[in-house]
């Protein structure tokens, strides 16, 4: 059964108790012990591929070193037979058959070797994929206690600290309350200042003579009277 | 990387992109650091560090908390949402949903405090657009 399904299962299992890890401490170390295994065995594998890879090649370098013997005992028998030395010829014939005898048979030891290679190569390929799957694995369980830890460690604070979790909404309600409370705290701060800032040009224009200023306009009802008078 | 560091890090910077970031660890078996984003007291976020990863989960509400006759349209409308929410998604530790996010354990104390910012900003949206479905 794959990690994640235990998972689920334990938590459907009514694993959902603070405190009651859905994976335990022992499942963890059984999975690291398997890791610690499959690494054992990544080392011995790629230990043989090692040495029998090197034997591939002794076995290689020979069947080479018996085919250049062949031909050069084939050019000794041309030359045998050249100079009509029919029985030296046949001698060295004989020596070539032996040769070649000796040649299939490090072929064959050669290829034996060729395929052993490739075995140990999908073996050591084929581990070290396993290796990754119990990682990604050993990594979901670790996960999920860690969360399981933690979650109970948050839990137990709020129960000894006294305060409650407050509902969603009431969270929302008072979240928004508090950046009401800022927009207008902000709103105000600008109003103030933007009131600041026309009161201060009044002054100043008052203070150039520009615009309606009280003293202006007591003048002006003045000298109208004045001008119906006369 | 442990929450000890982390901590220590987070309470250095002033601020992080005009928010306020305030630390304080739980003791527990496991190290956890909860972090509140500036105005969102509400909505802490809780850190830990795991071999591989750090996680950063926000509780959203209960069970208890959901309308129990529009439960499975509600899961139906998470799952649509946590494509779109940008570095968080929804899950479930026990009978509490939360959003989380998680970040390599290589990661820079930029990229933590980002999303942890993110985390809270998408919290308050998602408990928005489900409030209809909550008691």
């Amino acid at each position: 059964m794959s990690v994640l399904k235990k998972i689920i299962t334990a938590v459907r299992g009514g694993a959902r108790e603070v405190g009651e890890f859905v994976v335990d401490a022992n499942g963890t170390r059984i999975f690291e012990q398997e890791i610690k295994d499959a690494e054992t065995h990544l080392r011995k594998a790629k230990q043989d591929l090692t040495d029998v890879m090197a034997k591939q090649m002794q076995a290689g370098r020979k069947v080479v070193s018996i085919k250049n013997e062949i031909a050069e005992h084939e050019n000794y028998a041309g030359q045998a037979l050249q100079k009509d030395n029919e029985e030296l010829a046949l001698e060295i014939a004989e020596k070539i058959s032996q040769l070649e005898i000796d040649l299939v048979e490090q072929e064959t030891v050669h290829n034996s070797f060729s395929d052993h290679v490739k075995r140990l190569k999908d073996l050591v390929k084929k581990t070290e994929r396993q290796l990754k799957d119990y990682d990604r694995q050993l990594s979901m369980v670790k996960t999920t206690e860690s969360v399981q830890k933690a979650s109970a460690a948050i839990t137990n604070n709020f129960a000894s600290s006294n305060s409650k979790m407050i509902s969603a909404k009431d969270s929302l309600e008072r979240i928004k309350q508090r950046q009401q409370n800022t927009f207008d705290r902000l709103a105000a701060a600008e109003q103030l200042e933007s009131e600041n800032s026309d009161k201060s040009l009044g002054e100043r224009m008052k203070a150039a003579g520009i615009g309606d200023s009280n003293e202006q306009s007591v003048n002006s009802v003045l000298d109208r009277i004045k001008a119906k008078q006369k | 990387m442990n929450t000890e560091d982390l901590a220590v890090r987070i309470s250095d910077l002033d601020n992080f992109d005009g928010y306020q970031l305030e630390c304080q660890p739980i003791p527990g078996e496991v190290g956890v650091l909860q972090i509140t984003v500036g105005d969102f007291d509400e909505l802490p976020t809780y850190l830990s560090v795991t071999d591989t990863q750090i996680l950063c989960v926000t509780y959203l509400f209960t069970e208890e908390e959901v309308k129990s006759e529009s439960r499975s349209e509600m899961l139906e409308e998470m799952l649509e949402l946590n494509i779109p929410i940008p570095l968080s998604s929804f899950a479930k530790i026990g009978d509490r949903y939360v959003i989380f996010g998680s970040l390599s354990n290589s990661s820079g104390i930029e990229d933590i405090c980002l999303e942890i910012i993110t985390l809270t900003e998408n919290a308050v949206e998602s408990i928005t657009a489900l409030e209809d479905f909550l008691n």
